[in-house]
């Protein structure tokens, strides 16, 4: 038995997610599956799993052609996914979940499940109570019930999308057991991740996708080295930044426990001085976020001092962050930033000083015009803000940001963003560094946080992993890193 | 006792139907808010259709086609054309009530068939259980299917588990295989005919006969029997017999407090919806809290999907 | 080129709402086209028609701007009916126990219906955004009250003179009255129209001009990106309940001491609802409120010749109303499902 994946292409409009990608994974492997965020990965497992149908190309498993039109299909031919955040119904019980959508009898006979749930559950070492309602379970529960159910359903392949994110050490370390006898059982299991550790400790063979093509495939082990650079492609950190003499500090953390749904940041101390850039690295979900977060008044801690400018925040509401200086802007740019059907004049009017009752609107589009210029965005005065393009809505939120703030917060200040004005939107934000603002940005792009940190900072697991000055570290390092190891 | 018991469980019959079929749909994730103009349009047309064929049975049937119309315009243009549920039902509240008073101003006044009353032989003569349950109509019965018909789907069928996961959560029901969208239109239909057939039950069986203030407002409070019901069909139910409660128990109070013989009528309509407000409340939600086995039917949670649209990505 | 583009598919839905309503005459055997005309001559036809159609004109306008605003933050304020029937019952307790000449009761009545509505309103909002229960269904719940209310006051304490009646309590003496203005051999409502024509440019000003509606709607259509903005959005959607409420507690002055000179229990006319179906029509936006409110009373007020000239039920207005916002919104829907479905529009990853 075998999995082929032959010359899978899938467009979204103009992006290419997936470029023609070709590997063969035999039975019984563990194969892991490489790649940075938006490399492909995940709509590659979700052509697998039937919930997108590629544009060309096939799945074949076991010689046969599959015709995956819905995950129904893929179900039925033995391809099972567990989605990175598990796709069950938190007020259902145990054995509901494990029953919905299954085939059978109208009528459910609900003791046969929990018969068939507790045998397949224990083949596999794991217990739940059938009645337990699946919102009071963890993610790792989730996980497992997510598992005994799809296995309960006679799936060949069993593909995992960053399976690790959100459970404990203890939790993983089952899960990945589970994932070496299920493989051992000559099942296929795909395990996708960003996660160099995982996959090193995991699988027995790799293939690493970036920008929507297959770019490498081997055998493990395999160098961390060579995965780290197929992964992020050649690092180069350029100095091109003035140094700023730093001031006092303005951020500063300590002891600072808090937490939000998975993630829990303990125990933290970390500060950031007039001037001073800090980079948050690490993968999503890790804790940066969180910390952000915090830090901007969203999310209180349960313990540990928050100060600005030596002004005690930790139990401030968001406002009275936003009125102390402290600026955020967070990823979700239509989410959580700009507001659909309104024009980017009218977004620069929310976020200008003048508390006139009255716009005015000749200056609002002249001081709108003055904004689009200088910040390159591609639009008009006039153009509602979902028009714009994910880099052009960038510019306009970096645009809102006030003149005299003392904190920013970023959260990927340059995603999607070309080149020239990414590196354009860095000097503006490197120039508010003269008037002794502090800068704190979270990226996933390596690049990105050694060009412009002072202190790269890299998060693992809700924890602060190692703390490095940007120019004393290199990609290599930073790759390692993320991924929980030290470079040996 | 028994008497007044007896025209509670007939009076609210309707509104149990009604309150069961709308159940259904919110169940499956979609509002049909036009039950104010659904009901009264349905009471008309299956007392109009009734009327000319001389059949009650008939006018039942058509009503309830009526109701499943109005529910399909809501669901396909929720499903295929992302209108928003809340706008197009409001929309058809109106337009089923004045298309009701508009084509139905003729038969104001005239008697239709009736529903025979169907006293269940041996079980109606048990002392007071047989006359507060069996002594009724089909109408009635119907009722009590319904309540136990729909628990019994929801709660021990496959397909009443799908309908709940479909409502819940419609990315986790597809990633299994589960049809999302055809099954709220369907279910969204079937709610819709069973609101039609409560409209009928009005002017076939709880009154002989049409006009336009049958069903004044009874609509409404079904949907906040729903709500208030918490999505359990037996909670719903126990609301929509409370509401008859408070209907028979105003009536009654008539005639202890002439004065305020106008007013008491609409009492109920305005009690219920502070009960909802109540149930809303955190401190019933704590007590829910303390009894994990009778979640279920204290918790009332909404389905988590339910208004929004489903688009496989 | 672009507006005539976007306007077909309105004129053809509206095209194809009267033919639904033609066909409807038909059923009913009537003339359609004598039943259409009567529409336009029951409302237009003489000065006095013309007089009645913009005295109905003045409270939709009035309704219908406030539930703008109330749209705009993101709101379903069904509780515009009871807003409009505190309005006037505030209005109507003014006016029968202030003494004093027209110029001291005219904005007395004028401003206690708008505190009434104003209040009712609140009472909605502060169960929304602090009691967690949806606006339609404490919206619903106020209107049951409001109504009751009214029923309450007609009977009980303000009963008319003799015998309780639901006609109404007693007529207002005369300086309670809107005043018209007489001329072409008819009262004029000028100052319900001022009033109504005076909100809609009132709520025009503040949802376009204005830092205050610039919020407000940033609020209705991101909350979240709002928050992070820094706009205290349970405020602003308190402020928008308490402006819809205000303006729709003026009409229910214009209804009691413009229209029909005393409290009634039926007193908000539907025109909350009919105000909710002209906005939806106009796309939530200000600009076009007063044409869609002036064709919309036309069909009502029209609609009542229908009953005297031809038998047929008056709501034959309600089902063309009902008609023309369903068609009109399907057809939009309609067509801008085209348009993203045409291969140039980009899709999303």
């Amino acid at each position: 038995m075998a999995l082929e994946i032959r010359d899978i292409h899938k467009h979204f409009g103009p992006v290419r997610a997936n470029d023609g990608v070709t590997f063969v994974v035999a039975e019984g492997s563990l194969h892991g599956i490489l790649g940075e965020n938006g490399a492909g990965k995940s709509t590659l497992m979700k052509v697998l799993s039937g919930f997108y149908e590629a544009d060309s190309g096939a799945v074949v498993l076991d010689g046969e052609s599959l015709d995956l039109r819905s995950p129904a299909d893929a179900v039925a031919a033995g391809i099972g996914m567990l989605h990175q955040d598990p796709l069950v119904f938190l007020p259902f019980t145990v054995l509901d979940n494990f029953v919905l959508g299954s085939p059978g009898p109208d009528r459910l006979d609900r003791s046969s499940a929990r018969a068939d749930l507790e045998r397949v559950s224990g083949e596999l070492g794991f217990s739940f109570d059938p009645g337990r309602l699946v919102r009071d379970l963890t993610v790792g529960e989730r996980q497992q019930l997510e598992i005994t159910r799809l296995m309960w359903l006679g799936a060949r392949v069993l593909i995992f999308d960053e399976p690790t994110t959100g459970i404990s050490a203890t939790q993983r370390a089952q899960l990945f057991s589970t994932l070496r006898s299920l493989a051992e059982d000559g099942l296929i299991v795909l395990f996708v991740s960003h996660k160099l550790e995982e996959v090193e400790e995991l699988c027995d063979s790799v293939t690493v996708i970036r920008e929507g093509r297959l770019v490498f495939e081997a055998s493990m082990p395999v160098s961390p080295d060579v995965l780290v650079e197929e992964m992020f492609g050649k690092v180069f950190a350029e100095e091109n930044r003035e140094p700023v003499p730093l001031g006092a500090p303005v951020l500063q953390l300590s002891d600072v426990t808090v937490e939000e749904g998975t993630t829990r940041i303990e125990n933290l101390d970390l500060s950031c001085a007039a001037g001073e850039v800090v980079g948050l690295a690490g993968l999503e979900g890790s804790g940066q976020r969180t910390l952000l977060r915090a830090c901007a008044g969203l999310l209180s801690p349960d313990s540990g001092t928050l100060s600005v400018d030596g002004r005690n925040l930790s139990k401030a509401s968001y406002r009275d962050h936003l009125s102390v200086g402290v600026h955020y802007l967070p990823a979700g740019r239509l989410e959580e930033g700009l507001v659909e059907g309104i024009s980017i004049a009218e977004h620069l009017v929310l976020t200008s000083d003048d508390t006139s009752f009255f716009i005015d609107r000749d200056a609002a589009d002249e001081a709108a015009e003055g904004e689009i210029e200088d910040y390159s965005i591609k639009g008009r005065p006039s153009s509602p803000a979902e028009a714009l393009s994910g880099g052009n809505q960038q510019r306009l939120l970096l645009a809102m940001i006030p003149d005299d703030v003392r904190l920013l917060l970023l959260e990927h200040p340059t995603r999607g963003l070309d080149v020239g004005s990414a590196a354009y939107v860095w000097q503006r934000l490197l120039d508010r560094r003269v008037s002794g603002t502090a800068i704190v940005f979270a990226s996933a792009d390596l690049d990105e946080l050694l060009r412009y940190s002072d202190r790269v900072v890299v998060f693992f697991a809700g924890e602060v992993f190692a703390v490095r000055s940007a120019s004393e570290t290199d990609g290599e390092e930073l790759g390692y890193l993320i991924g929980g190891k030290e470079r040996e | 006792m028994e008497a007044t018991l007896n025209s509670i469980i007939a009076a609210a019959a309707p509104l149990v139907i009604a309150t069961m079929g709308e159940t259904i749909t919110e169940k499956s994730g979609v509002v049909n808010l036009s039950l104010e103009g659904s009901l009264r349009l349905s009471a008309m047309t299956g007392f109009v259709v009734a009327f000319w064929v001389g059949h009650a049975l008939v006018g039942f049937a058509a009503a309830a086609v009526i109701g499943a119309l109005i529910a399909a315009i809501i669901a396909s243009t929720s499903i295929k054309l992302k209108l928003n549920q809340i706008a197009v039902g409001f929309v058809l509240t109106l337009l089923a009530a004045d298309l009701a008073s508009f084509l139905g101003d003729s038969f104001v006044g005239e008697r239709g068939p009736r529903v025979p009353a169907l006293p269940i032989p041996v079980l109606s003569d048990i002392p007071f259980v047989g006359k507060v349950l069996f002594d009724h109509d089909l109408v009635v019965y119907g009722s009590f299917l319904a309540i136990g018909v729909t628990w019994w789907v929801f709660y021990r069928t496959r397909a009443g588990l799908n309908l709940q996961g479909v409502g819940e959560r419609p990315e986790g029901a597809f990633a299994r295989g589960v049809k999302v969208n055809t099954l709220r239109f369907w279910y969204t239909v079937l709610g819709g005919a069973m609101v039609g057939i409560a409209g009928a039950a009005y002017s076939l069986d709880v009154k002989l006969g049409w006009r336009e203030t049958l069903t004044l407002n009874l609509g409404w409070i079904a949907l906040a029997i729903v709500i208030f019901g918490g999505w359990h069909p037996l909670r719903v139910a126990f609301g929509a017999y409370l509401f008859g409660a408070l209907q028979v128990l105003a009536f009654q109070l008539q005639d202890v407090f002439p004065g305020l013989a106008q007013v008491l009528p609409v009492a109920p309509f305005p009690l219920m919806i502070l009960a909802l407000v109540f149930v809303y409340s955190s401190g019933f939600r704590k007590f829910g809290d303390q009894f994990p086995r009778l979640r279920g039917l204290l918790g009332g949670a909404a389905p988590a999907a339910m208004g929004t649209v489903f688009e496989r990505e | 080129m672009r507006s005539l583009r976007t306007a077909t598919p309105t004129l053809l839905s509206l095209a194809a709402a009267f033919a639904f309503g033609i066909v409807l005459l038909l059923l009913a055997g009537a003339p359609p086209f004598e039943a259409l005309w009567l529409l336009v001559e029951g409302s237009f036809g003489s000065a006095s028609k013309i007089s009645a159609t913009l005295l109905a004109w003045s409270p939709l306008l009035l309704a219908s701007a406030g539930l703008v605003i109330t749209f705009a933050a993101g709101l379903w304020n069904i509780g515009v009916e009871g807003q409009i029937i505190v309005g006037a019952i505030a209005a109507t307790w003014v006016a029968r126990s202030l003494p004093g000449p027209l110029w001291v009761i005219l904005p007395a009545t004028i401003v206690a219906g708008a505190i009434g509505g104003l209040l009712w309103a609140l009472i909605v909002g502060v169960l929304k955004t602090y009691g967690g229960v949806h606006e339609i269904f404490g919206g619903l719940g106020l209107d049951f009250v409001a109504a009751g209310l009214a029923v309450y006051l007609v009977l009980g304490p303000w009963q008319r003179t003799g015998v309780a009646s639901t006609s109404g309590t007693d007529i207002f003496r005369e300086e309670a009255w809107m005043p018209e203005l007489e001329a072409l051999g008819t009262g004029w409502p000028v100052v319900p129209v001022v009033l109504g024509l005076a909100s809609v440019f009132i709520v025009w000003l503040l949802l376009r001009g204005t830092r205050f509606g610039l919020r407000l709607k940033a609020v209705g259509r991101n909350p979240q990106s709002s928050f992070l903005l820094g706009i205290p959005t349970n405020s602003y959607m308190l402020g928008a309940f308490a402006i819809g409420g205000a303006l729709a507690g003026i009409a229910g002055t214009v209804q009691a001491t413009g229209f029909h000179h005393k409290l009634v229990p039926a007193v908000s006319g539907g025109y909350g609802f009919l105000g909710i179906l002209v906005v939806l029509l106009a796309s939530f936006s200000a600009a076009w409120i007063a044409p869609i409110a002036l064709f919309f009373v036309a069909i009502s007020v029209g609609s009542t010749q229908l009953d005297l000239r031809l038998g047929l039920d008056s709501a034959f207005g309600g089902v063309l109303q009902g008609v023309i916002v369903l068609f009109v919104m399907i057809g939009g829907a309609w067509s801008a499902r085209r348009v993203s479905a045409s291969p140039t529009a980009a899709g999303e990853p």
